[in-house]
């Protein structure tokens, strides 16, 4: 069932246009995240929905409704911030009896609640305790369940995790995740790390330049990203230049001496062929002849480097034991076809693909 | 052969690479005190010198043929402790004082606010504008204020001509008119001091309140308000020293007829010239303001001591 649509959501400031026509649709109890780097338009897509910015066009409708005229305070949404936004004069459980209070719940309901919202979030113990007197993670935890208590329609996260540091990231994934199991709200998060957004989201939406890039499952976004930035935002890969060119055995793609049957339906002409670096292999026939450039051990893993006809290439293969090549070796690396996505030559992209390597 | 002992001891231990640098200020012990050498003599000859000068003569006594007498006694203190005559005058220092700083406040800190939510340009010129009374001299200041409230005045001519009033308003030598002027005057340190708590608050946190349900006469009152206070606090107590002990203000707008402390201690010294009796208001005024201050401010700090830390 259709929850949240954004239709060509819009806004301009002075002199760029920071969400240019984004248009989503979310089902009621997904967790979606908008993913991009900084200045994609993620943020301000989120402060629209939010009503803290004015879109300059488009609609948003929320279970039917317009949520564009309603005012901020009036939609009903929890929101957590990127610097949590606690009320630094309130203790852990005044900040999250603050909207039962503006919602005029009787005292007795009001305690339960946010005793139950602690709890949620694995803070019983630390009702009574101002927010600084509590760690970055604890802080989260209250703006979190200061969010939910008020059961939004729907939960904006803003960067909620970029405060903390890698292990307590780790964990408070895991935990936003159960959250979001044993609450079942709508979730839209926002974040620029791509590791963060697979971790949580059911689909991620990914941003570049006020656009949606793509909309896909984590694990299609990965395997088969529709397009050269997201092949580059999501982990690394290897961009490789090639022609395609449709026959009678269907549509192929050459790269360098190699050619590869293509699957999805990308028109003839220049083109470029992505793949993961621990989706190549080392193989005896009909791949991609190299020389090893470097190899480098990284305790589960080697990190190859292969000089190619048709550039460099990383490949990632895992130490199990099996006979690797040596590096200056000359060798043939190839991959499976459905481990490949193709698309149409992007010479913005193919340039960011050169820095990247 | 103890010595011998030692140093084999010590020299297998890479000592540079394991024990912290020694804290340089134990080889130096003066040297923090040489540093502020110059700022402690400059507080003691200008402050706390003529301070005891003026608590010492407070103590000698005054007669009018004599002149002072150099003797030690609280007399002075006992005459302004049974005379109405300076409990008056020292109700009505603080009382004008207390509503200034209310006023400043009242006025100050939703200046400071919308001051910060402005844009620039606007932001920079309209804080000129309220720091402009601070960029013009007390006493020009001042005597504008009385050519706009004298009873043949810009303010009560308008007033008059509208025929909202039959006769002028008394603004000069009345309380009322100082408190309006001292205001003015010192409404720049209440917006100075709030802006700079201001300056602290994370602006998402009123968006969390408006996200949570409250409306934005809600998100002041209960979100931006108490964490405000310390910058409050710290105006009020610079706008009530500085209006309590105020002088040019109180001597052109009040008159010769309404005598605040400063006034009194001035006309004491130079009219009366009665020193020890001008040295004694002084101190009297000092001490009560020491002893407001202090006290308000461990009041509000005890409230809000959250936000302080």
């Amino acid at each position: 069932m259709t929850y949240l649509v954004l239709d060509q959501l819009t806004k301009r400031f002075a002199n760029w246009t920071a969400v240019d026509r984004v248009s989503l649709t979310v089902e009621k109890g997904e967790l979606i995240s908008l993913l991009g780097p900084s200045g994609c338009g993620k943020t301000t897509t989120l402060q629209m929905i939010a009503g803290f910015l004015d879109a300059d066009g488009g609609r948003v409708t929320l279970d039917g409704q317009d949520l564009l005229a309603k005012k901020p305070n009036e939609r009903g949404l929890g929101i957590v911030f990127q610097s949590y936004a606690l009320f630094p004069h309130m203790t852990a459980a005044e900040n999250v009896a603050f909207g039962l209070e503006m919602r005029r719940i009787n005292r007795a309901d009001r305690d339960r609640m946010v005793a139950d919202a602690l709890r949620l979030v694995g803070l019983d113990q630390y009702g009574d305790r101002h927010p600084r007197r509590m760690s970055g993670g604890q802080q989260q935890r209250v703006a979190l369940a200061r969010a939910l208590v008020i059961k939004p329609s729907l939960l904006l996260l803003d960067e909620p995790l970029s405060n903390l540091d890698a292990k307590m990231r780790e964990e408070m994934q895991i935990e936003l995740r159960r959250i979001q199991r044993t609450v079942g709200t709508t979730m839209i998060l926002v974040t620029h790390d791509q590791s963060e957004a697979m971790a949580l989201s059911d689909r991620v939406v990914v941003m570049n330049k006020g656009r949606i890039q793509q909309v896909a499952t984590p694990q299609d976004a990965y395997d088969r990203p529709a397009n050269a930035f997201v092949a580059n935002f999501l982990g690394r890969t290897n961009l490789l230049p090639g022609m395609v060119a449709g026959g009678p055995a269907g549509t192929t793609i050459t790269v360098a001496d190699s050619v590869w049957p293509v699957a999805e339906p990308v028109a003839p002409g220049p083109g470029a062929l992505a793949v993961r670096p621990e989706k190549i292999g080392f193989v005896d026939a009909g791949g991609l002849r190299g020389t090893v450039q470097a190899r480098v051990f990284q305790g589960t893993q080697w990190l190859f480097e292969i000089e190619t006809a048709a550039g460099r290439l990383m490949v990632i293969r895992q130490h199990d034991g099996s006979p690797l090549p040596a590096e200056q070796e000359r060798v043939m690396v190839g991959w499976r076809p459905q481990d490949m996505a193709v698309m149409p030559a992007d010479p913005e992209a193919a340039g960011a693909s050169r820095e990247a390597a | 052969m103890s010595m011998a002992a030692s140093s084999e001891t010590d020299a297998p231990v890479p000592a540079t690479a394991a024990a912290p640098p020694p804290p340089r200020r134990h080889r130096w012990p003066l040297v923090p005190y040489l540093l502020s050498a110059p700022g402690l003599a400059l507080f003691a000859v200008l402050l706390l010198v003529p301070l005891t000068m003026t608590f010492l003569l407070s103590l000698n006594s005054f007669s009018f043929y004599g002149g002072i007498q150099d003797v030690w006694q609280w007399g002075n203190y006992a005459d302004i402790i049974a005379d109405d005559y300076f409990h008056e005058v020292f109700l009505r220092t603080f009382r004008i004082a207390a509503l200034v700083t209310v006023l400043c406040a009242v006025f100050g800190a939703p200046e400071a606010y919308i001051l910060r939510r402005m844009k620039s340009p606007w932001r920079g010129l309209c804080l000129l504008v309220v720091l402009g009374p601070l960029l013009i001299s007390v006493v020009s200041r001042t005597l504008g204020w009385a050519l706009l409230f004298g009873s043949t005045g810009l303010v009560n001519q308008g007033l008059m001509a509208l025929g909202i009033i039959a006769t002028p308003i008394e603004f000069m030598y009345t309380e009322t008119g100082v408190v309006i002027a001292l205001t003015h005057v010192l409404v720049p340190f209440m917006v100075l001091s709030v802006w700079a708590s201001l300056q602290r608050l994370d602006p998402q946190v009123e968006n969390a309140a408006l996200s949570l349900g409250a409306g934005p006469l809600t998100v002041m009152r209960r979100v931006v308000l108490p964490q405000i206070i310390p910058g409050i606090l710290s105006g009020s107590i610079i706008v009530f020293a500085l209006a309590a002990s105020a002088f040019a203000t109180p001597a052109i707008i009040g008159g010769r007829r309404l005598k605040v402390a400063a006034t009194l201690a001035y006309d004491e010294f130079l009219n009366t010239l009665n020193w020890p009796l001008g040295a004694t208001v002084a101190v009297l005024l000092l001490v009560a303001n020491v002893v407001i201050i202090v006290g308000c401010n461990r009041l509000v700090e005890r409230r809000y001591k959250q936000v302080f830390e």
